[in-house]
């Protein structure tokens, strides 16, 4: 018996990946919620209050999966539209295009929480602090990307265009985030490092964990619950569409 | 391969030099920009002092931005770039020379002009030395990569200034290390090695930016 490999290339189509990404949907939408669920309890039942921070650090919950969030999207966007660029495969770009608003979403939220844990921790909402000013660029660059792809209207050049913008950006980021190091660590003196965590109690740090994999599943069912619209919309001239909008109105 | 690049260079020097007021506008925008700032912070001389490079940079960015729209469009209408396209040469050796002729055209000046201006801001002899070093050395970078913004947003609708927001992010690390070779120099640091990193920048934009601008001119015109 020779086992049967999966032909991957299958599901590079758009046609089956659009029924295979309605079947995936709900599993990881439940598991998003568990998660959430899970997780939220963690932060704010199980974990103790901090010493110095008091109730207000209990914003790191949704803060730090954020921030990571952010900028693992962004490399997974660029990955999929240098795939699309490559490869010509029109579900990489799709994909792409897909990812750029929830990578945008959450480095907003990350720059918004943080915020409003910089009030009462620091005095401040905001500080030019690196970290803060790189997410800041990273948000721009999101911005970028997705106001270059909603201006092209030919969907083809608009992948291509916006694929070559990702994969500049990717060069460019690690440049970005060492320059604005070096830019405020010459400046002033660090005043806040966020580098030095202290020591976090177990039950914090699992709440985190929890609280990343929620939103690693929500990113998950959101782009791919996208990426079927996106299919539609561009597909909307093909024949199998066209049937399976016939199926739906019965 | 030299004697294209040479060619698409004295081609687009010589249609500059017909359109002059291209190049002046691009000027006086630097100028007025720069004088804009005294009039909204205040007119004393140490805080101006302490601005003096970033506002410099700052302008220097936003007009070498404002000139990237000639960069392709002229080209664009009349139909000259679908024949670089078909040149048997490479695509990257044009974009090559326009980008070189861009920052000749519009960086140059602005390099010039910049120590005048810094004197309005009462900045001294070492800053404005590593001033007019930094910029020599960044305004090529701000060229490069804008050719790849242009590149991509050519024949947009309102492009002008959604070229703006694609290329502006990536500038920060020039307007970084260029402000702040001029600030090390000020505070007795020197700026031998914010210099160092944006001739460090500038070979590498050189390097990439023509052939990432050639792949995103032949998506556009496709």
């Amino acid at each position: 018996m020779v086992p049967q490999k999966i032909n991957w290339f299958k599901y590079s189509s758009p046609a089956t990946f659009y029924f295979l990404a309605g079947k995936m949907i709900p599993w990881f939408a439940g598991a998003a919620v568990a998660f959430f669920a899970w997780g939220l309890y963690l932060g704010f039942f199980a974990a103790p209050t901090d010493a110095q921070q008091g109730e207000a650090y209990r914003i790191i919950f949704l803060h730090v999966p954020a921030a990571w969030m952010s900028m693992f999207i962004y490399v997974v966007m660029a990955g999929w539209a240098g795939l699309g660029l490559v490869l010509n495969t029109r579900l990489s770009s799709m994909m792409a295009s897909a990812l750029a608003p929830t990578g945008a979403m959450f480095t907003f939220l990350a720059l918004w929480s943080g915020a409003l844990w910089g009030k009462p921790t620091w005095g401040a909402y905001w500080v030019w602090d690196a970290r803060l000013t790189s997410e800041l660029i990273l948000l721009f660059l999101y911005i970028g990307f997705m106001s270059l792809q909603a201006t092209i209207e030919d969907p083809r050049r608009a992948d291509r265009a916006g694929a070559v913008l990702a994969l500049v950006g990717v060069v460019n980021v690690p440049i970005i985030y060492f320059s604005v190091r070096w830019w405020n660590t010459l400046h002033q003196g660090a005043s806040v490092s966020l580098t030095q965590a202290p020591a976090m109690a177990a039950v914090m740090l699992q709440g985190m964990l929890v609280m990343a994999l929620a939103c690693w599943m929500y990113s998950i069912a959101v782009v791919l619950a996208r990426v079927r619209c996106i299919i539609l919309e561009r597909e909307r001239h093909s024949a199998w569409v066209a049937e399976f909008l016939e199926g739906e109105r019965q | 391969m030299l004697s294209l690049l040479r060619w698409v260079i004295a081609r687009d020097l010589t249609l500059a030099i017909r359109r002059r007021a291209d190049v002046l506008t691009t000027l006086f925008f630097f100028v007025i920009v720069v004088t804009l700032f005294p009039l909204g912070v205040g007119p004393e001389m140490d805080t101006l002092r302490r601005m003096g490079a970033g506002v410099l940079w700052v302008a220097a960015l936003l007009a070498s931005m404002l000139s990237l729209g000639r960069l392709f469009a002229a080209d664009h209408l009349d139909g000259t770039l679908e024949q670089f396209l078909l040149i048997p040469q490479s695509l990257s050796v044009v974009v090559l020379g326009k980008i070189i002729a861009h920052w000749l055209v519009s960086g140059v000046p602005l390099v010039l002009m910049a120590p005048i201006v810094g004197l309005q801001y009462g900045l001294s002899p070492t800053a404005l030395l590593a001033l007019l070093a930094s910029l020599l050395l960044g305004t090529p970078i701000l060229s490069a990569i804008g050719a790849i913004g242009a590149a991509l947003t050519l024949g947009l609708r309102g492009g002008g200034v959604l070229v703006s927001l694609l290329v502006l992010p990536l500038y920060v690390p020039v307007l970084i290390f260029g402000a702040g070779a001029v600030d090390a120099a000020v505070s007795g640091l020197g700026a031998e090695a914010h210099l160092s990193l944006l001739g460090a920048l500038l070979l590498l934009a050189l390097v990439l930016s023509p052939w990432t601008a050639a792949v995103a001119l032949r998506i556009s015109i496709e």
